[in-house]
């Protein structure tokens, strides 16, 4: 007979950040990017609408991405999730990192990491031949990213600094090499 | 948001009967509820989180059809070489819908039963019968827009949001569920949704507790499928109007509180009508509040349009 247990207003949870186990004690209401931000320090993951619509506070979970102000920490019990924290540092930047330097792809940089892990989460799922609005053959095996391809990708990551020409450039540019493809670190 | 308890369902039958007491609800992606309980629109007193349970698989039935897990992602299905394939319309509807992060996130079960994205609704300032029944209706002499043509009432003219859904209607997919009795029954996808009469708060034929648990496809209807969408932005927006054909199958999205099987589309084809004069059937009955006087015409040239073009 399965019996589970009603929890109170606070929960234990396990669960893996950036390669690091962690376990903390949250408000059951406390959203994956809260636990982040406020109880885990790592600030890097934005909020910026706070209710899905803007994409600042994209990250990977188990490789995927989502928003993580639309879900609730409890849920992510023994998850793995990556952040901007998780893939690169100044020394050693994620190629998409060096390509968003590169194409000067903002200008105030708050959606910036959201962009960044959200490209990486778009790039695996291309990869994986996953189809999108713009693909015109949804048969097809293999998914060629296409600047109409990577717009339709991207459009839950807003840019209130309209950087969206050099955000595409920078993206395009890791595409085209191996090194992009692939998934998290 | 509200304080909540929360428990991780371990089956089906456990989690439908968990949720059938007062102020429970099931959480599967999350992606609608936790946006309507920050606003407090939402204020569940208990959480069944239903996300793990392994209702996941897309498997072929016996009649040469497909069973989707009502806990499939929304992107899962809409990248399944089969879904694809077979049912181009389902996988075109639901990349339509919200943005890559939501459709990773967003289940299909979840999406069905999503509540309406009625600014009033979502406005706790003004007054809305679905948030509080017998308030009455801001959206009537309102920002109406995005708002139904087909089957209102006085008491709401909200639209039912979901893409896929309408994509299930012209495929006549069927709905099958737990209830918290823990006895498996199955409706079909128009039986599901209510249009809102007197009672707009009371959004779906499913009982408290009554856990989607899978969509299952009939075998793909010979014919075109395409999915038509119009709307402000190119992505991440709702429809003003969508248009799903499946074969002879038509329905309608964006027009109702429910996806609009357009049944008598359908038979005015099926007498030899022309496709203009199927759009002029559908919408005859259609009424416009004032800022959605538009839509009537939207729709009937989306569907003479498309229907049009199937006959090259």
């Amino acid at each position: 007979m399965d019996m589970p247990v009603r929890q109170a207003a606070a929960a234990a949870l396990a669960i893996t950040v950036n390669g690091e186990a962690r376990r903390v004690e949250v408000d059951l209401r406390t959203t994956l990017l809260d636990l982040l931000r406020n109880q885990l320090g790592l600030t890097g993951t934005k909020k910026g609408c706070d209710h899905g619509q803007c994409g600042a506070c994209t990250v990977l979970v188990g490789g995927t991405r989502i928003n993580a102000c639309l879900t609730l920490a409890v849920m992510h019990e023994g998850d793995e999730i990556t952040t901007i924290e998780g893939i690169g540092t100044p020394a050693a930047l994620h190629p998409l990192q060096r390509a968003f330097l590169d194409r000067d792809a903002f200008q105030c940089g708050y959606c910036t990491p959201g962009q960044i892990c959200s490209a990486l989460g778009m790039l695996a799922e291309a990869g994986a031949g996953e189809p999108s609005q713009a693909t015109e053959d949804l048969a097809a095996e293999t998914c060629e990213l296409t600047d109409a391809e990577i717009r339709e990708r991207m459009s839950g990551n807003i840019c209130r600094c309209s950087a969206y020409p050099q955000i595409l450039e920078a993206i395009r540019d890791v595409a085209a090499t191996a090194s992009g493809v692939g998934g998290a670190p | 948001m509200r304080p909540f308890t929360y428990e991780r369902a371990e089956t089906a039958a456990g989690a439908a009967r968990a949720a059938a007491a007062p102020g429970a609800r099931f959480i599967a992606g999350g992606t609608n509820l936790i946006d309507l309980m920050k606003l407090e629109i939402e204020r569940p007193a208990h959480l069944v989180d239903v996300s793990r349970l392994p209702l996941a698989q897309i498997a072929e039935t016996a009649e040469g059809g497909l069973r989707i897990g009502a806990m499939a992602t929304n992107a899962a299905v809409a990248s399944d070489r089969r879904v694809r394939t077979r049912y181009p319309v389902l996988a075109q509807a639901l990349l339509a819908g919200a943005s890559a992060q939501l459709r990773n996130k967003a289940r299909i079960g979840g999406n069905l039963v999503q509540r309406t994205r009625c600014g009033y609704f979502y406005d706790p300032a003004k007054p809305c019968n679905k948030r509080e029944p017998g308030a009455g209706c801001s959206a009537l002499e309102g920002l109406n827009r995005t708002h139904a043509i087909l089957g209102a009432s006085e008491a709401c003219i909200a639209v039912h949001p979901s893409d896929m859904a309408v994509a299930l209607s012209a495929l006549g997919a069927g709905i099958e569920t737990v209830t918290p009795a823990g006895e498996a029954r199955t409706l079909g996808i128009d039986e599901v949704h209510r249009l809102p009469g007197e009672t707009p708060h009371v959004e779906t034929n499913l009982a408290a507790g009554e856990l989607v648990s899978a969509v299952t496809l009939p075998p793909p209807p010979e014919g075109r499928q395409s999915y038509r969408k119009v709307r402000d932005r190119a992505s991440y927006a709702s429809a003003l109007f969508s248009l799903a054909i499946a074969g002879p199958a038509l329905a309608l999205g964006a027009v109702a509180l429910k996806p609009w099987r357009a049944v008598a589309a359908e038979a005015a084809l099926a007498r030899g009508a022309s496709a203009a004069e199927a759009a002029e059937a559908e919408l005859a009955g259609a009424r416009g509040r004032g800022r959605n006087d538009f839509k009537i015409a939207l729709a009937r040239r989306v569907i003479a349009a498309a229907l049009q073009e199937g006959r090259g």
